[in-house]
């Protein structure tokens, strides 16, 4: 049975504005797009890649390895989108992450008996309030000290790994812990439990954002700091909680992260996952100038870069150009968000009449939208 | 459209615009206009706004897309494509201050795009000479040209944004409200400028609310309405009244029903303040004032701009922290730390700049209204729809909103809906003190006259309201008591009756002038 995240995806968006003939002109259709052409290229080049079978009582197959992957950077993208419609960004979530996990593996090395459930949900809860205090100290610097979110995240983020390596000792701990393992590389009905817990506080987070005011007002502060305050909007406060936010959820990735190698490797960590993290903020369609944002076009987002990186495994290409590979995918995505590009898109299609509009990719597009969408 | 023949007509036309329409998310806001540029010749450009003026402009410069219609400079069709290519053909706008780099020096902002090049690369000394020079054809000889812009005032910024234009010696020049950032003496210069510029040749097309000014320096007008022309006029030949009573006839009726309807229900004063400011200042900014708002009670501030008429408002509202004095609200002593903290106490303030500190653009009109109720009753208790609507009905009618423009986002509306959308918002709050900063500032009649009864009716309703207005028609217009301030200080009390005018307050502020004259020479 083939399955895809995208129906998924795709859902979420519609949820947003609603018109079908305006699919076109929605700002998930190029996401998404992507999303189907790169499944589509891995299919032509290995077409069991979407199928998923039962293995060991769990789901089993690329697409599952997907949706395990991308949980930290899921979390870690979705403080990062609010982050950034504050007109912040967030540069301290990867040494968050190796503070995290470092945090959660020494307790649990450290203590009598790593296995007891009660040293695991410690170590889950030291690590997520350190998480939620360096997203407090984030917030401090940015709200209350009035330090631009860049420069004061990077303090964090130069220092962080410092500290983890402090908490660490310099050493990569190993540790055996079954119920810890659980978080990173169980299964739960049959998924894995980083996809359901990632994907869990994504959809509740995206719920409140919603369906309570935060995200208007979040959206307020990012447009235009200063009337939102004259509004009497707490923009200090809603700053300072969403660099909270991120904080946490940054932690929560760093306890998935380790615990699926079990090991708290403060150098690497979450290398570079904050920018992982911009990038699928901004293929979603955020603009880094704040102000309106999209949960699902950061979901959306995310699992293109998950995919991207199977995508280079699966059809075997090189170490060498895989970064060159990466970054031709992303300036598809990244060109075809531009309102420019978009405009001479149209320009071009209207005049051919009532031709396809051009894919990043090019022939395996049809032959896999039937087999996904199905 | 009949344009009027005259001698002026033998000139050929510069620029000439027809059947120009223009569509913006499926509105046209320019439909099938005309215009005509001449050399040596004023053409002002009138009507309300959302009329189309700045979309017209924007056509003419490039700035704006055209669906329809045809530029022909000098005779030939051409399509305006940017700023730089229509600055290249002799056509320079002047910018609103707002739109000049604030932390570029005087020199750079003026010369920007154009200093002067040699092999080494650019001729600063010369560069900074040439800017000097434009300076000086505005009376700004004593402007440093390495000066950061920022350091200047907003009128002067004003003029420095004209004399980027000029520096060009362009041929059509487009001022677009020049004049609402200066005071009288600054305008009368800028338009001295203006004139002589005219009879060098230029062709000169100017958008000014100020009516006075249209008729003092323009030859020509077109009057624009909901995106189509009204009316092409010579202005020599135009009955000021039969002009005004074309374009806004009703309404001087009107504003002239609600002076006599604010005179005769005038507020007697019952004595218990419902806000009073006892010494509140903050070093710098204001001395130490003392004001009392009382319910029913519409009280002016007036005052020359940085008078501290602003500085007051926002010190009595929670947007700036006053560093003495105390405030008492119904006799309680508050401390408002935050325009937040004031709402929650009935006190509401919209702020003088519309766009920095007032819309929140990228939202829709309805967000922007609902806005600081929502975060009144926090992020946690959204409003449901049927709420927003209800809050947001309560206002289309009473301040005439288009139901169109509510989901539109509010930095696409005009500026006189945008003033609306803005007191849409303080209202919602229900506020106990309403204060209004230059809340009829750059908009049109209309919209002006909307928000004069509201506030009027407001005050029926028993809101203690303070208008802030440069215009000081408005605030005798408006106001039982006025408040007089100069120099950062309040300088007097007036109660508004019969024998108080405009002429009353400017004698009020030259005496005091005079008195400071004689201490600084």
């Amino acid at each position: 049975m083939p399955t895809s995240p995208t129906p998924a995806a795709a859902g979420h968006a519609h949820g947003e504005s609603g018109g079908l003939g305006a699919v076109a002109r929605h700002h998930l259709f190029w996401p998404v797009l992507a999303l189907v052409a790169l499944l589509a290229v891995n299919t032509a080049v290995r077409p069991g890649f979407l199928s998923v079978s039962i293995l060991d009582d769990h789901l089993f197959g690329s697409p599952i390895d997907i949706l395990r992957n991308c949980a930290p950077l899921m979390l870690v993208a979705l403080g990062m989108s609010l982050v950034i419609a504050t007109r912040g960004i967030d540069l301290s979530v990867g040494a968050v992450v190796a503070i995290s996990g470092a945090v959660a593996l020494t307790f649990i090395a450290g203590a009598p008996d790593p296995a007891s459930p009660t040293t695991v949900f410690l170590a889950i809860g030291m690590a997520l309030v350190l998480g939620l205090v360096l997203g407090v100290w984030n917030g401090f610097l940015v709200s209350v000290l009035g330090i631009q979110p860049i420069i004061a995240t990077l303090i964090l983020m130069t220092a962080g790994r410092g500290v983890a390596m402090l908490i660490t000792e310099g050493q990569i701990t190993t540790v055996t812990s079954a119920p810890f393992k659980t978080l990173g590389a169980g299964y739960w009905l049959g998924l894995p439990v980083a996809t359901l817990v990632a994907f869990g506080v994504f959809g509740l987070v995206a719920l409140l954002v919603r369906r309570t005011a935060l995200g208007m007002l979040v959206e307020s502060v990012g447009i235009n700091p200063s009337a939102s305050r004259l509004a009497g909007v707490r923009a200090r406060t809603i700053v300072w909680t969403v660099f909270a936010l991120s904080g946490l959820f940054s932690g929560l990735a760093g306890l998935i992260l380790s615990s699926n190698v079990m090991a708290a490797d403060a150098n690497n960590a979450g290398l570079f996952i904050e920018l992982d993290a911009i990038l699928a903020v901004v293929i979603g369609g955020t603009s880094l100038a704040g102000g309106k944002f999209s949960l699902s076009g950061t979901f959306v987002g995310v699992l293109i870069i998950a995919t991207l990186s199977l995508t280079v495994t699966n059809v075997g290409i090189s170490p060498l150009v895989t970064p060159l590979f990466k970054a031709l995918v992303v300036a598809a995505v990244t060109l075809l968000q531009s309102p420019v590009m978009r405009r001479k898109l149209a320009e071009r299609t209207r005049r051919r009449g009532r031709t396809a509009p051009v894919v990043p990719s090019d022939k395996p597009a049809d032959v896999s939208t039937d087999k996904v969408v199905a | 459209m009949t344009p009027a023949a005259g001698p002026a007509d033998r000139a050929a036309p510069v620029v000439e615009m027809y059947g120009i329409t223009v569509e913006r998310s499926g509105v046209l806001v320019l439909d099938d206009v005309d215009l005509t540029l001449r050399p040596g010749e004023v053409h002002a450009l009138m009507g309300e706004n959302g009329a189309g003026k700045s979309t017209l402009i924007g056509a003419l410069t490039g700035t704006v897309p055209i669906r329809s219609g045809d530029v022909l400079v000098d005779g030939e069709p051409r399509t305006p494509e940017s700023v730089a290519r229509s600055r290249a053909e002799g056509i320079a706008t002047v910018f609103q201050e707002s739109r000049l780099s604030p932390h570029l020096t005087v020199a750079e902002n003026v010369m920007i795009g154009h200093e002067v090049r040699r092999w080494y690369g650019i001729d600063w000394a010369r560069t900074r000479e040439h800017a000097s020079a434009a300076l000086a054809t505005l009376g700004l000889e004593d402007v440093d040209p390495r000066a950061p812009l920022e350091a200047l005032s907003p009128a002067t910024k004003q003029l420095v944004a004209v004399a980027r234009a000029i520096v060009l010696e362009p041929r059509v020049l487009v001022l677009d409200e020049p004049t609402s950032s200066l005071d009288e003496a600054e305008a009368a210069r800028l338009l001295g400028v203006v004139r002589r510029l005219r009879d060098q040749g230029v062709a000169v097309l100017f958008v000014s609310h100020f009516l006075e000014q249209v008729f003092e320096v323009s030859d020509r007008m077109t009057v624009l309405r909901g995106g189509r022309v009204v009316g092409e006029f010579r202005t020599a030949e135009v009955e000021r009244a039969e002009l005004i009573s074309k374009m806004i006839g009703e309404d001087i009726d009107a504003l002239q029903a609600l002076r006599s309807q604010r005179l005769a229900h005038h507020y007697a004063g019952s004595g218990e303040a419902t806000l009073r400011a006892t010494s509140v200042g903050r070093r710098g900014t204001l001395e130490p004032t003392d004001v009392d708002l009382s319910r029913g009670e519409v009280v002016g501030f007036a005052g020359l701009r940085g008078s501290g008429r602003t500085e007051l408002g926002r010190l009595m509202s929670g947007v700036e922290r006053p560093d003495s004095g105390e405030l008492w609200l119904d006799g309680v002593r508050v401390q408002l730390r935050t325009p937040g903290a004031a709402l929650r106490h009935r006190i509401a303030m919209s702020s003088e700049n519309l766009r920095e500190d007032g819309i929140v653009a990228g939202l829709t009109a309805r967000e922007n209204i609902v806005l600081a109720l929502q975060a009144l009753r926090g992020w946690s208790r959204p409003l449901s729809r049927g709420e927003q609507d209800a809050v947001v009905d309560t206002y289309l009618d009473a301040l005439r909103l288009s139901p169109d423009d509510l989901d539109r986002p509010a930095g696409e509306l005009s500026g006189g809906t945008q003033q609306k959308v803005l007191l849409a918002r303080l209202l919602a709050t229900r506020p106990h003190v309403l204060i209004l900063d230059e809340p009829t500032r750059g908009i049109d009649i209309g919209a002006k006259l909307d928000i004069q009864r509201r506030v009027a009716a407001l005050a029926g309703d028993g809101v203690a309201v303070v208008f802030i207005s440069s215009q000081l028609e408005e605030v005798v217009r408006l106001a039982d008591r006025i408040v007089v301030l100069k120099d950062r200080e309040k300088i007097g009390e007036l109660s508004n009756g019969p024998g108080v005018t405009v002429d009353t307050i400017v004698e009020m502020i030259a005496a005091e002038l005079d008195e400071l004259d004689d201490e600084g020479s």
